[in-house]
């Protein structure tokens, strides 16, 4: 089988899974935890390994493996109920910590085995094609086996669950009263991140899953505002990510997990810039629209105060503000036919004198 | 001495024009208001009047889309050290690990200037603002030992520190006991009888004809501004609280 | 051990290896308490994180590995991608903590594919460049302690100059502004003194887990002190020995990284500082509530008591009855109030002895009152 196509197929079931987790993980404000997760998973996976002889790991070692990310959202939530310490002191302290115990034990006990430091940095998913299993008398690549399922996995729970889901992310009160346990379903999802941690482990490593779990999501945050679309736009932000970072990855001869990192990262900076509604641009442009609206409302309800003409020095000086700035407020009022310019100095219109005698506050 | 007079002819706070915008709309409209010397003024409104927002936009401590602001007719920057600022309590973190007589002592950070710290003479000033609000017994507990009340006043001993001409305080009276409630008031005249001018953003229509003489209304606008018993009118309360509000739920029909 | 400590003063390597490390104990210690008092203590791990591709650019555009070089280009890029997560905050509404993972994870994964672009082009001059991943205090000789002490010593004295404005930001941001104090150049100060040590740190535990540096040292202080200028000068104190052990140990054995035993070295000391700090100690918590709920247990089964000898006759049985218990249970319990002093047997089973009834007759006085004071004035 083509290599390329085992390795970008695996990427994006990777992103894939991902993505429908992290939707929710950002959304209920635990993309930290995540990392978290996904940092303390190692320990969990070392000890997999070296139970099941060093070379290759059993699943149910693997599944095992899982249990070290729920041990962490336990122990971080342990923490801060104590009150000693802060929920995010709390979570970087004991994921550093898990974090440790594995890169320990995979420099005293795995040099020059299956595990390495490059593995547990950023995954070997330029081996997958090497990696394959029988099934029906075909060779299917592991990695798809491991991913595909896990991706399922994940969709049958956002299918199954997405009522409660929506309803637990967006109220949690009100999911509790109405008898849905919002408990429950986050250890489910918290379940799910670690064992989605655990697969993709192999293919991305122990700190760059967390690019795939936070970035898509956090850029589709960026361009809507309607879940649905989100866990779309999310997907394809991982997907493309997915394919531009391997063409990239190959051009450079760099990390492939590593290049779609990055390449997730500039998705994120386009979104952030040009967003058409929550954009940095758009944003920018309609404040300052929306200031001089403010401000040409302010100029005429003041004007309307006068019963003569104000001559414009006078008005600069009344609010304080730059000639620049009232020439543009200035343009913006008479382009509504609030205002006219006479000779003596502004004027406001019949139509001005209404709009400050009227509801003075403009909805937004 | 002449000139110290001129100056003060000036009101203490003086505001033309002010307008507030927040995420694209506005929750101060252009205010005009001014507060005259030595009193106690109470500024009063309904949730989401921009309150707190006027405070703090008076001081500097939030952008201003227009308007000019003046203290004793100076600027902000000119007047700071005749200012004084009483934040909600809820606003800090009362696990900070410092002492009651540590916070105090912050109020006097700005006369200190950089790179001096408190010593002595600091100490003993903080310790005489918290007796003025009978926390001296507790001038070394952590902070987060205290009760709401405590750390109110300690809030207010704090703001005493700067010894200062002009103060605003936002909602003191918030859920504070009755012991509290009785010292910010004693504080209050005080600061009256000794010329200052306070005010306040207050919460509680019941009390605030007792607790000050002088009263502006606002919801975005100022409604209304002026002397107590000219101000605290059942028109001025209805145009700002809305119609909803009828005579009957407000404490008004004076009663002697 | 002992011999281990003889080499830190005669050993050259092991001298610098400690001296750097202590450095980084001290520095990050001191920032790190003003991080987590202002709620930025993951805002250094994006740092820290953010600190890759800096070095990896900095190789590349010099082709030098002079470590100072290298550590001011991480510096600068974590200081980039500190400002990039504030503005994101500033213009969006992204959550914090998603606009901390997504600078976290997508700076960290350019660092990765700089490094392995490094490591396939096949430089002969760029072994050990990984070195900035889990940190290898071994490598760490004179000049670079040097380097640490000039870094250092910037973000300490600094500390010192603004001690006052730094506590007062801390604590209140908005009333420091009413004071006049530049309250957002202040901010960005102490997130830069804070990539002045994430630098310090670099070398000795790496980019990874350089955010335990900040974060631990100033949570395990806080369990021992409610004064600031003690917490900053304790996490000093086990930020440096944590260092220092972890360093040294890592120096032990060939290959072995020191940022994962120094963290463990850390970790170890709040581990102990959560459960025996004499102020905030969980162990002594949970003894006094276990404490509570003994005494309460016990005045409890006295009024049950007193009840029964008042009312009826106090036997196992019947306290057994009253009490919904086994037989068995009741009879302990009653030898149990023997022991202290309350009851004694008697011909009809137990009675209470003159202290016993004193006892039951204060608890019902204060249950009394107890029970009025809400309806009281």
């Amino acid at each position: 089988m083509n290599a390329d196509l085992v390795i970008i197929v695996t990427a994006i079931l990777v992103s894939a899974a991902s993505a429908l987790l992290g939707t929710f993980l950002v959304l209920r404000r635990m993309a930290l935890l995540s990392d978290a997760i996904a940092h303390a998973v190692l320990p969990g996976i070392v000890l997999a390994y070296w139970l099941t002889g060093g070379e290759r790991a059993s699943l149910p070692a693997l599944l095992g493996a899982s249990a070290a990310g729920l041990l962490t959202v336990s122990l971080v939530e342990w923490l801060s109920r104590t009150g000693k310490v802060k929920n995010d002191a709390a979570i970087g302290i004991v994921f550093p910590a898990l974090f440790s115990l594995g890169v320990l034990a995979v420099s005293l006990y795995f040099r020059n085995v299956h595990l390495d430091m490059d593995a547990v940095l950023y995954g070997e998913i330029a081996y997958a094609p090497f990696n394959t299993h029988p099934v029906g008398g075909l060779e299917v690549p592991e990695s798809w086996l491991v991913m595909g399922s896990l991706f399922l996995l994940n969709l049958g729970f956002v299918l199954l669950f997405y009522k409660e889901l929506k309803l637990a992310t967006f109220d949690a009160g009100l999911a509790a009263a109405l008898g849905f346990a919002p408990g429950a379903l986050h250890y489910a999802l918290m379940a799910l991140v670690s064992i989605t941690s655990v697969g993709a482990f192999q293919s991305v490593g122990a700190i760059l899953i967390v690019a795939f779990l936070i970035v898509p999501p956090a850029t589709a945050f960026l361009l809507t505002r309607r879940l649905p679309v989100m866990i779309g736009l999310a997907l394809g932000v991982g997907v493309v990510s997915s394919l531009v970072g391997y063409g990239l990855a190959i051009w450079l001869d760099a990390s492939i997990a590593g290049m779609m990192a990055t390449v997730a990262g500039l998705c994120f900076a386009l979104a952030f810039l040009f967003a058409p509604q929550e954009g940095y641009l758009s944003r920018w442009l309609r404040r300052k629209r929306e200031r001089l609206e403010v401000a040409a409302r302010l100029l005429v309800a003041h004007l309307a105060h006068h019963d003569r003409a104000v001559p414009e020095p006078e008005a600069l000086e009344e609010f304080g503000w730059n000639p620049r700035f009232l020439q543009q407020v200035k343009d913006r009022a008479v382009q509504q036919g609030w205002l006219e310019v006479v000779a003596e100095g502004l004027r406001p219109t019949p139509a001005g004198l209404a709009i400050s005698r009227g509801r003075l506050v403009p909805e937004g | 001495m002449t000139a110290h007079s001129t100056t003060d002819a000036q009101p203490p706070l003086s505001v033309r024009d002010l307008t507030v915008v927040y995420h694209e709309k506005p929750v101060l409209w252009d205010i005009d208001w001014e507060v005259p010397a030595g009193r106690l003024c109470a500024i009063v409104g309904p949730n989401g009047a921009g309150k707190s927002t006027l405070l703090k936009a008076v001081l500097g401590l939030l952008p201003r889309a227009s308007g000019q602001v003046w203290f004793f007719g100076k600027t902000l920057a000119q007047a700071r050290a005749r200012i004084a600022y009483v934040p909600q309590r809820g606003t800090v973190d009362w696990d900070f690990p410092t002492s009651v007589l540590d916070v105090v002592m912050m109020g006097l950070y700005g006369r200190l200037g950089w790179f001096k710290r408190p010593g002595a003479p600091e100490r003993e000033a903080a310790l005489r603002c918290l007796e003025q609000v009978s926390m001296q017994a507790l001038a070394h507990r952590q902070i987060a030992q205290l009760s709401g009340g405590q750390q109110q006043r300690v809030f207010l001993a704090r703001a005493l520190a700067q010894n200062a001409d002009l103060y605003f305080m936002d909602e003191p009276f918030a859920g504070v006991d009755a012991v509290t409630e009785e010292a910010i008031l004693r504080v209050l005249h005080q600061l009256k009888q000794q010329g200052k001018t306070v005010v306040v953003v207050h919460h509680d229509l019941e009390t605030v004809r007792a607790y000050f003489d002088h009263l502006t209304l606002l919801n975005v606008q100022v409604i209304a501004s002026g002397p107590m018993e000219a101000t605290f009118t059942p028109e001025n309360l209805k145009r700002t609280y809305g119609e909803r509000m009828t005579g009957a739920s407000l404490p008004m029909a004076p009663s002697g | 051990m002992l011999e281990l400590l003889h080499q830190v003063f005669t050993d050259y390597t092991l001298r610098n290896v400690a001296l750097g490390s202590a450095l980084l104990g001290v520095v990050g210690g001191v920032l790190g308490a003003f991080a987590m008092l202002r709620r930025q203590s993951l805002l250094g791990d994006v740092l820290a994180h953010a600190a890759l591709p800096g070095i990896c650019l900095a190789f590349i555009l010099t082709g030098s590995k002079q470590p100072l070089l290298l550590l001011l280009g991480g510096g600068l890029a974590g200081w980039l991608a500190s400002l990039a997560v504030l503005a994101v905050l500033r213009h969006t509404r992204l959550p914090e903590d998603s606009a901390l993972g997504v600078m976290l994870s997508s700076f960290f994964g350019f660092g990765v594919a700089l490094l392995t672009f490094i490591q396939h082009s096949n430089n002969a001059n760029q072994a050990g460049l990984d070195q900035f991943i889990f940190g290898q205090a071994a490598t760490i000789v004179a000049s670079d302690v040097l380097a640490f002490v000039g870094l250092g010593g910037v973000a300490l004295f600094t500390v010192g100059l603004f001690y006052k404005e730094f506590k007062l930001l801390s604590f209140d941001p908005d009333y420091a502004q009413s004071l006049g104090l530049p309250v957002r150049g202040l901010g960005t100060l102490l997130t830069s003194l804070t990539v002045l040590a994430v630098m310090v740190g670099l070398q000795t535990v790496g980019v990874v887990l350089m955010a335990a540096m900040l974060i631990a040292p100033a949570a395990a202080a806080r369990q021992w002190t409610d004064r600031l200028s003690a917490l900053i000068g304790l996490a000093a104190l086990f930020g440096a020995l944590a260092g220092v052990s972890g360093a040294l140990l890592s120096a032990t054995r060939d290959n072995l990284p020191t940022g994962p035993l120094v963290i463990l070295c850390i970790s170890a000391i709040l581990l102990v500082s959560l459960f025996l700090a004499p102020l905030r100690g969980l162990v002594w918590a949970w003894l006094r509530d276990r404490q509570n709920r003994r005494r309460i247990y016990l005045e409890r089964l006295l009024l049950d008591a007193h009840l029964l000898h008042n009312h009826a006759v106090l036997t196992p049985q019947t306290l057994a009855q009253h009490r919904r218990e086994s037989l068995s249970a009741a009879e302990r319990e009653l030898r149990m109030l023997q022991a202290w002093g309350w009851l004694e047997a008697s011909s009809t089973g137990y009675a209470l002895t003159p202290t016993g009834h004193a006892k039951a007759h204060e608890l019902e006085a204060a249950m009394r009152v107890g029970a009025k004071a809400p309806g009281g004035p």
